[in-house]
């Protein structure tokens, strides 16, 4: 195992772990101030890259892309806001769960019908495509090192957000007393609609960057989903900060876990079955993380604890 | 001079650099109704909850008829004969007012590790409760279901249910909050009547009934206990008017 | 309003009728679909246990219906492969019999649900939702790469496992063992909701304080809850491997916890008969309007919104209205 490929995996996790931050942020604020929890955040992640594939595919620019994602995630946010997810608010989980759900099949089966069953593809741009030469000779993918830095621009700036401006305050106060926004003045279905489709935006574009390494297809989604999940959990539901450290270790533990238990069993065994047994673990390290962090601290690494 | 049934020693508790008891130690008496009175924020939950086992003290000691259980469990401290009633009803308000107080007869009996039998059928369990309900006076809404009750009422389940764990000694945060003039003076009547079957730990905001049925007074201020005694000596303290009972005397 | 006992008599006659009409009428399909509603229905009856009684919104079932079907997909593989699951420390065989492999099956969902309900039952709420999730997708990923019993691609069984006295390869004949299973199950369900365990469960659901001020156990109660469901959640697995003869890492796939749990709330969270009536029309809507559109999926969607937003609690809510007193 060499040092070249192990800073190649660091790296990928690092790109995996923002794009998880993009997706869990929202998540993780949509629960954090409205409390609720919203399966349908896939479905926004798959609406951006689709609106991306078609965007770029129209007009070849892949910056009008991302924006034509950025814009249709964030308008079908506020739709499903406006229509469905606000007589939510005052149910209990499980319907919570049950009519999120609901919509994962409405607008999973919505975009095959419009779009068909086939992947998309999304091009890479030619201006970021190749790779770069990083110290210590390694070759490494130019777009993906845009991923990393754009993700961790957009987790500094949405730190600005949370802690500097008006609407940051507003959510803040949300998350801990939403009797206290009330009575501030603040037009709490406002905010709501505000925040819903700001954490639709970030999945949207999530999506669509996401999109030009792998194919835009209908169920996209809710894999990303389910990891985004895991990442507020063990950060901690309603933590920006437990969202960026959760989304960074579930993607170094994805990445990392599968090379290096393979090699711990080699150490013990065969290498053939050493891969086999290796991978299979592997394949659960991320949920095993999360089981043991919430054993551990049973309200996630930064959540507020009942 | 009767042993105390409940006592706390020195019960200290800090939230963070905020003292919310400090060095408590009081009695309770068998037959009496012992009243913490103070203001908002002075502790009262805090220390019910301390004596009840959801907050465990940093310091001092809790003892039910002479025994130790400050390191015990609600769960423990239910069975050994302390009952609670909460400030805010702690019922399962989908059931019957019956199956709220079977359920106490079940947690008496300590086995609800039984899966086939009806519960409701049960002669035993059935009796227990129908003669708490009796000796509180609901017997007539034994089929309502609690949301159905008012206030009052389901403070008196709560209480029905109390007595089917034999209760040693009462917890109760706040009887008479939402009950209005004529259910305060009803509520003050019963209670007068329940501290024959075991003494009251009172916490209460509602002056005239404090007045009309404690035998003993602390008042409790930041934390602190600042006077305890008779209600006389309570009313001419002047540290009491002047920390907290005002013009109330 | 329909009074709830004429409801659930009109469901257990459809459970009956149908099948007579479609032996009558030479239509073994409709009997392997309702066969099919059947065994969702079971699986349902078994969340139902942890959710409705017990207030667990589990979506990590997928994990019991699973091992189910694997316990019956892996005993079938080593009887018709004649080989052993292993011979050290001693030897263990595979088996065709239908019997033990639900012996099996009951043993490993008892054990895994006592295990991730004593981890996940340490959180509430969110978290509690969200860790059973993971323990669904941790067995789903760890099928799929588990190369031995087929990996993604599941294992097939040539011949469906056998019942003393029964034929089971006449799906009349397994839809009868299925039915049975499913009364015992409601039966069981009942009677525990009527019993003194279930009194404390209800009551731990409704106010976790209460239980605790009167001496009981609540996490203790929840989790034999969590057990027993996921222990018939289990045999419903196995029943669905055997009308398939087919296994796979669907079986533990959220989606599958996600379908349960629907089969529960369309018919009614904590009604005796929701996850029946959940079940029944659940397979209704896939086949008659699987038929007519490819994208069913649009109108179930819509469908399971309106049951939510309308808040009645399922079809036995909406049908029957609240639920009477059991007194």
């Amino acid at each position: 195992m060499s040092i070249v490929l192990i800073a190649e995996q660091i790296l990928n996790g690092l790109q995996f772990g923002v794009m998880l931050f993009l997706m869990a942020a929202g998540l993780t604020l949509i629960f954090g101030v409205m409390g609720l929890i919203n399966l349908a955040h896939g479905s926004l992640y798959m609406i951006g890259a689709f609106a991306a594939a078609a965007v770029a595919s129209f007009t070849g620019s892949f910056i009008l892309a991302l924006i034509g994602a950025l814009t249709a995630a964030a308008i079908a946010g506020a739709m499903v806001e406006l229509l469905v997810i606000r007589r939510l608010y005052s149910k209990d989980h499980l319907d919570q769960v049950l009519a999120t759900f609901a919509l994962i099949l409405i607008f999973s089966e919505g975009t095959r019908w419009v779009f068909g069953s086939f992947p998309l593809f999304l091009d890479i741009p030619r201006y970021l495509s190749g790779s770069v030469e990083l110290p210590g000779s390694i070759q490494y993918p130019r777009y993906r090192l845009v991923l990393i830095a754009a993700g961790l621009l957009i987790a500094a700036g949405l730190g600005l957000l949370i802690t500097k401006t008006r609407l940051g305050i507003q959510i803040r106060a949300g998350e801990n007393d939403r009797e206290m926004i009330a009575a501030l003045g603040v037009d709490i279905s406002r905010l709501y609609t505000l925040v819903f489709a700001l954490g639709s935006a970030l999945a949207g574009l999530a999506g669509a960057l996401v999109g030009a390494i792998q194919s835009v297809q209908v169920g996209m989604g809710e894999p990303v989903l389910i990891l985004a999940f895991v990442v507020i959990v063990i950060g901690g539901i309603g933590s920006i900060k437990g969202a960026l450290i959760g989304a960074l270790l579930v993607g170094m533990t994805d990445t990392l876990g599968d090379i290096f238990l393979v090699e711990l069993l080699k150490l013990f065994t065969d290498p053939s079955t050493a891969t086999s047994i290796g991978s299979s673990i592997a394949s659960m390290a991320i949920y095993l993380l999360m089981g043991a962090v919430l054993v551990w601290r049973p309200s996630g690494l930064f959540g507020a604890s009942p | 001079m009767p042993e105390a049934v409940l006592s706390t020693r020195g019960l200290t508790k800090y939230f963070g650099a905020v003292v919310a008891s400090e060095n408590i130690s009081l009695e309770l008496k068998l037959g009496e109704i012992h009243a913490i009175i103070g203001p908002n924020g002075a502790g009262k939950s805090t220390l019910i909850s301390q004596i009840c086992g959801n907050i465990r003290p940093d310091l001092g000691s809790v003892f039910l008829k002479g025994a130790d259980i400050t390191k015990t469990s609600v769960r423990f401290r239910s069975r050994a004969g302390l009952a609670r009633s909460f400030q805010i009803s702690a019922l399962a308000m989908e059931d019957t007012v019956l199956q709220n107080v079977v359920l106490g007869a079940l947690g008496a009996s300590g086995q609800p590790w039984r899966f086939f039998n009806s519960v409701m059928s049960d002669a035993h369990l059935k009796g227990t409760a129908l003669s708490a309900l009796e000796s509180v006076g609901l017997t007539s809404v034994a089929h309502k279901r609690a949301f159905e009750l008012s206030h009052g009422q389901r403070r008196q389940l709560e209480i029905a249910i109390a007595l089917t764990l034999k209760p040693k000694a009462f917890m109760m945060d706040e009887p008479m909050a939402g009950l209005g003039a004529e259910g305060s003076s009803r509520m003050t009547r019963f209670l007068n009547g329940l501290r024959e079957k075991a003494p009251i730990l009172l916490v209460e905001h509602d002056m005239d009934a404090v007045f009309a049925l404690a035998d003993r007074i602390s008042v409790l201020v930041y934390g602190k206990i600042i006077a305890s005694g008779s209600v006389s000596e309570i009313r001419k303290d002047q540290r009491v008017r002047e920390a907290y009972l005002g013009d109330y005397c | 309003m329909i009074n709830e006992k004429y409801f659930n008599s009109v469901i257990v006659l459809l459970l009956l009728l149908v099948p007579a009409w479609a032996t009558a009428s030479d239509e073994p399909f409709t009997i392997t679909l309702i066969t099919r509603a059947v065994v969702f229905s079971l699986a349902a009856v078994g969340l139902n246990i942890a959710l409705g009684l017990g207030g667990l919104v589990s979506l990590g079932h997928a994990v019991f219906f699973g091992l189910g079907g694997y316990a019956m997909g892996i005993l079938a593989f080593h009887a018709q492969t004649y080989s052993a699951l292993f011979e050290w420390p001693f030897l263990i065989e595979g088996t065709k019999s239908m019997p033990l492999i639900w012996l099996v099956a009951l043993i490993f969902c008892s054990i895994a649900a006592s295990l991730i309900g004593f981890l996940s039952l340490r959180t509430s709420g969110v978290y509690f939702i969200m860790i059973t999730l993971a323990f669904g997708q941790m067995f789903y990923f760890f099928s799929i790469s588990w190369p031995k019993y087929g990996g993604e691609d599941g294992l097939s069984i040539y011949v469906r496992n056998g019942f003393p006295g029964l034929n089971t390869l006449i799906p009349l004949h397994y839809y009868g063992l299925c039915l049975v299973m499913l009364f015992l199950a409601l039966w069981f369900s009942a009677r525990l909701k009527k019993s003194p365990f279930g009194l404390a469960l209800n009551a731990a659901r409704q106010s976790p304080e209460r239980v605790e001020t009167v001496g009981l156990n609540g996490k203790r109660l929840k989790l034999i809850a969590f057990v027993i469901s996921g222990a018939i959640t289990g045999l419903a697995g196995a029943l669905f491997a055997d009308l398939n003869r087919f296994v796979s890492p669907t079986m533990f796939s959220w989606q599958t916890s996600g379908e349960i749990m629907i089969f529960v709330i369309i018919g009614g969270v904590g009604r005796l008969f929701g996850p029946v009536t959940g079940a029944l029309v659940f397979v209704s809507l896939e086949h008659f309007l699987g038929g007519i559109n490819d994208y069913w999926h649009v109108y179930l969607g819509l469908f399971l919104l309106g049951i939510v937003l309308l808040g009645k609690g399922g079809l036995v809510g909406i049908l029957c209205g609240k639920e009477k007193i059991n007194a």
